[in-house]
């Protein structure tokens, strides 16, 4: 890394319309690209409908966990953040890595252990990260990335710049010790962090009513010193909305911010695990309230899409999982000798 | 640092250099202090290390020159400290975290061990965790069981970490120098017996290489590889086996990761006689390590069984003498290494 400077150059000039692939409005949202947005929500889930089909066949070892249902809050997030900020994920991760610009075919070949995967297959489907993009990982470990949210927020603070860091967790990790702490901190000195809980009802089979006494998780910031918001996580107006605010006041020094998007995970847990059953109504329930035809249904609406330009978009995110595919399975295998690379930098220390 | 094995030098301080004696907590702030003046990446944070200067004083007068920023006192939250350290050290920062005992990594064993160590081989070798963690270990202050441990084998056994035991304020200070300036996450171990220990300290910046051994006596009748504290019983032991006419060889691995393997089989196949001493409780130990590869690879030279001088397999206990016992004295150790040679 450079020398430390305050204020990088990395700083954008304020009315500059982000870059990456999420497409995203100016300060004001005056040129928020919902077009954009719904492409993006299209092209998550045609990637996480394939790995459905990919586990099933066994063209994918070991397991990947879906975000389908979700795709709004990694969307919505992400448009709201320029290409400098920070994201950790968790093991439902896909969608967070996308959102933030990850290339396709690097996604695919990872989870297919290839050695053009972003990993060079040693990490699979719950350790993509691309350091380029601010994406600075998913994670295995429930809770994981949130000790990271806040060492990355420290880190934007201690070099002067005004980048934010954004932490995606799910119901399941809001209550290990580490959010717990990691929250405190990062109130205690007011980091540029954003705490993204995702509450899609379930740790794996454990509903979100049987583990937490209180409706909302958004409730604890008040605990820490810091704003929270309930956000309805299938909207993606609504949760672009509320994580610019929480970018702007942490651009301004204010601290961190607590959302609490709801949602729900429409597949199973892990797709390599059948289940849990879950109440039949619950799910059809959710299921209508899917964030790709709310948005459509209002493009559609305000005339700025019609069905022939859905098409067309579903089309190409089918055309780009494909090519991801194929490219994933033209890949080789990493090599043997990757096995000790990689340990320690500086080389394998026997 | 490039990672060097097999360098076993025999010097104490580089020569050269100014050199007065410091206690080993001093040797410590100069180095944390140099480095902070060099690298403006470099900043601290743990429990009590700002105005209190940490427990063990090795952190003291940082916040009187570098301010509130750079050296951060934090709330006990060890797991998100190291989790934060972790952060910031992929994104540009060069974090040094100390934790007050190291009976407390264990609160934030998932940020070392399945963060920490390993982000760096899951993301295919595109990060680096550049991260220090500071942690005294040892007993000696009767302060019980959670918090007189000897903990380096979890860290020796986590590939990915390197792990650092000096024994004297100028290995310190050396061995500092060179974690800190290591793209890799490093466990750097400090007896709390040590921290008011004096030696000869050089006032310039020096490095240490990592997997440097340090032969701090020579002699070719036994080797007694020995760690941390153990060093000084070690070096006590040889000069009464010295009276006897036993001339004990101590080596020092100063780092268990890398481990100077080179030097300590040359010692070996020179003495033919191995004691390997450490605090840690004997079973897992480190000592098994060494005693392993000896056989395997040295296993023709040795002219008798190899001798491991641990601690017991149990909790540290308050009572004094009860947590005396339990850890090797120099006798203990002497009798190992005259059992070899008788």
């Amino acid at each position: 890394m450079a020398p430390v400077k305050k204020k990088q150059a990395t700083r954008r000039k304020a009315d500059a319309p982000a870059r990456g692939g999420s497409g995203a409005g100016n300060e004001k949202g005056e040129m928020l690209d919902r077009t954009a947005m719904l492409t993006m929500m299209i092209r998550i889930r045609a990637f996480e409908m394939k790995l459905a089909e990919l586990v099933r066949n066994l063209v994918i070892k070991g397991t990947a966990h879906p975000y389908v249902g979700q795709e709004a809050v990694a969307t919505g997030v992400c448009a709201a953040l320029r290409p400098d900020d920070y994201i950790t994920s968790t093991h439902r991760g896909h969608g967070h890595a996308l959102a933030k610009g990850a290339d396709m075919n690097r996604m695919m070949a990872e989870l297919l252990g290839r050695q053009t995967g972003y990993c060079k297959g040693k990490g699979g489907s719950m350790h993509i990260a691309d350091l380029e993009l601010g994406m600075l990982g998913c994670n295995g470990i429930v809770g994981g990335g949130m000790g990271i949210t806040v060492g990355a927020a420290l880190s934007v603070k201690l070099r002067g710049t005004d980048q934010v860091s954004v932490g995606f967790f799910g119901d399941g990790a809001a209550n290990t010790g580490i959010t717990h702490e990691a929250m405190n901190l990062a109130a205690a000195w007011r980091l540029p962090a954003i705490f993204v809980c995702e509450n899609n009802q379930y740790a794996l089979s454990m509903p979100i009513a049987k583990a937490v006494a209180m409706p909302d998780i958004a409730a604890r910031a008040a605990g820490y010193g810091m704003p929270g918001e309930v956000v309805d996580g299938n909207d993606v107006m609504a949760v672009w909305a509320a994580t610019r605010r929480a970018v702007e006041r942490a651009r301004r020094g204010e601290g961190p911010t607590l959302l609490e998007c709801k949602t729900y995970r429409w597949l199973q847990h892990s797709l390599r695990v059948k289940g849990p059953d879950r109440p039949a109504e619950e799910e059809a329930a959710w299921r209508a309230k899917c964030p790709i035809a709310r948005l459509r249904r209002q493009l559609v609406q305000e005339k700025l899409l019609d069905d022939a330009g859905f098409a067309a978009i579903e089309a190409a995110a089918a055309k780009e999982v494909e090519d991801a595919v194929a490219f994933a399975l033209a890949s080789p295998e990493p090599p043997l000798e990757e096995i000790e690379l990689d340990v320690y930098a500086g080389g394998f220390i026997e | 640092m490039t990672i060097s094995q097999g360098q076993g030098s025999t010097s104490g301080a580089p020569a050269g250099m100014r050199v007065r004696e410091i206690t080993y907590a001093e040797a410590i702030v100069e180095a944390l202090r140099a480095e902070m003046r060099l690298d403006p990446r470099v900043f601290v944070m743990g429990e009590d290390v700002g105005a209190f200067g940490g427990i063990f004083g090795a952190t003291k007068g940082l916040l009187q020159e570098f301010g509130p920023e750079r050296v951060r006192d934090t709330p006990i939250s060890e797991a998100a400290l190291i989790g934060a350290g972790v952060g910031a050290a992929l994104t540009g920062m060069r974090p040094m975290v100390e934790i007050q005992f190291v009976d407390f990594t264990a609160c934030a064993m998932d940020q070392i061990v399945n963060q920490a160590a390993k982000i760096r081989f899951m993301l295919g070798g595109k990060a680096n965790v550049p991260l220090v963690i500071r942690t005294p270990y040892g007993t000696g202050l009767k302060l019980a069981s959670q918090h007189s441990q000897s903990l380096e084998a979890w860290f020796v056994h986590t590939p990915g970490l390197l792990v650092a035991m000096p024994s004297t304020p100028a290995d310190a200070k050396g061995l500092l120098v060179t974690a800190l300036r290591d793209p890799n996450p490093v466990i750097f171990l400090e007896h709390k017996l040590l921290y008011p220990t004096r030696g000869p300290v050089p006032e310039e910046q020096y490095t240490i290489p990592f997997g440097s051994a340090d032969v701090k006596r020579p002699g070719k009748d036994v080797t007694i590889v020995a760690t941390g504290l153990m060093v000084s019983k070690a070096l006590a032991a040889a000069e009464t086996l010295a009276a006897e006419g036993i001339e004990a060889e101590v080596v020092d691995p100063r780092t268990l990761v890398p481990l100077d393997k080179a030097t300590i089989i040359g010692s070996v196949k020179k003495t033919g006689r191995l004691v390997v001493v450490h605090e840690a409780v004997k079973r897992g130990g480190f000592g098994g390590e060494i005693a392993g590869i000896i056989a395997e690879e040295a296993f023709d030279y040795l002219d008798a069984p190899i001798k491991r001088v641990a601690g017991k397999n149990v909790p540290i206990a308050f009572n004094e003498v009860l947590e005396r016992k339990a850890v090797p004295d120099v006798e203990d150790i002497a009798t190992a290494a005259r059992s070899l040679v008788g």
